[in-house]
């Protein structure tokens, strides 16, 4: 084996783990995310992976979704009956939080699939 | 040119017989889609031994014959791809001075699963097929070396049985 044979499997390899990485960060990046909606339309798009928290104050009302952990939570509302806030942190892909006096759908899209609901087509 | 002709005969039915064999053979490295090759072998020591238009020539109508005899078309364009991609950089290879069999062999290895990955990637349209490229790559490599360890050993002896 020449020294020329060696420097091209080197850059092989090289390439090889360098697309590895890119493959995985960019599996990474669809991981799941959080959507929320106002009256249909998209208020937002966050990552469930990054801790955060969105006030959403319009017309309708008031709620505050936080992102903590990998799970999203409606903590604070001004609606009548609190039944967002009420509900359990979802994670789970096509989980959902809704509050319905304010029109507001908080989502999750992607990630890991739901284990204990399913739906028939 | 009847010696020629029929050298080249020989070297494309022993190419078939080869990759028969491998099919006989499950090769197994726990990845669909991966195998060693060995018909490979022919088209390198054809490279270095009787040059590259003659090579070619082998390694097109190995393809041909193996898709129409064990194949199907589908697998024939994606060997065709693979094939005429890899022999075109195993020449180029074997001109630029400072490369081994080795090397040649590996640069061929590699760039046969780049190339059916790319006639992969237009028939179903989509990118994300990419994603697996790594993994052909590293395949590419070590079948690659293989198949060069081999040839290195047999062109020396074939060359001298041609001389005889």
């Amino acid at each position: 084996m020449k020294r020329k044979d060696l420097i091209l499997i080197a850059v092989i390899l090289i390439a090889a783990l360098a697309g590895f990485f890119i493959v995985r960060k960019a599996q990474s990046g669809e991981g799941a995310r959080v959507v929320i909606t106002v009256d249909g339309k998209t208020y937002g798009t966050y990552s469930l992976d990054e801790n955060r928290t969105i006030e959403i104050k319009d017309d309708l009302g008031y709620n505050k979704v936080v992102i903590a952990d990998g799970t999203a939570d409606v903590t604070q509302a001004d609606c009548p009956d609190k039944i967002c806030v009420d509900h359990a942190p979802i994670s789970r892909d096509r989980e959902t939080i809704i509050c319905l006096p304010h029109k507001l759908v908080v989502e999750v899209k992607g990630g890991e699939a739901s284990e204990i609901d399913a739906k028939t087509r | 040119m009847a010696k020629k002709i029929t050298r080249a005969a020989l070297m494309v039915a022993l190419a078939m017989i080869l990759s028969y064999i491998e099919v006989l053979i499950p090769f197994n490295f726990g990845i669909p889609g991966i195998k060693l090759g060995l018909a490979n072998l022919v088209v390198v020591t054809a490279l270095y031994l009787f040059g590259g238009r003659m090579a070619f020539v082998i390694s097109i109508v190995r393809i041909v014959l193996i898709a129409f005899t064990f194949g199907s078309l589908a697998a024939m364009f994606y060997s065709l791809a693979g094939g005429i991609l890899s022999f075109l950089i195993m020449l180029l290879f074997s001109r630029i001075k400072g490369f081994s069999v080795l090397g040649v062999s590996v640069a061929g290895g590699v760039t046969h699963n780049i190339g059916q990955l790319i006639v992969a990637m237009l028939v179903v349209e989509n990118l994300n097929i990419m994603l697996y490229a790594p993994v052909l790559m590293i395949a590419g490599l070590v079948t690659g070396l293989l198949i060069g360890i081999a040839a290195k050993l047999l062109i020396p002896r074939v060359k001298k049985s041609m001389r005889e």
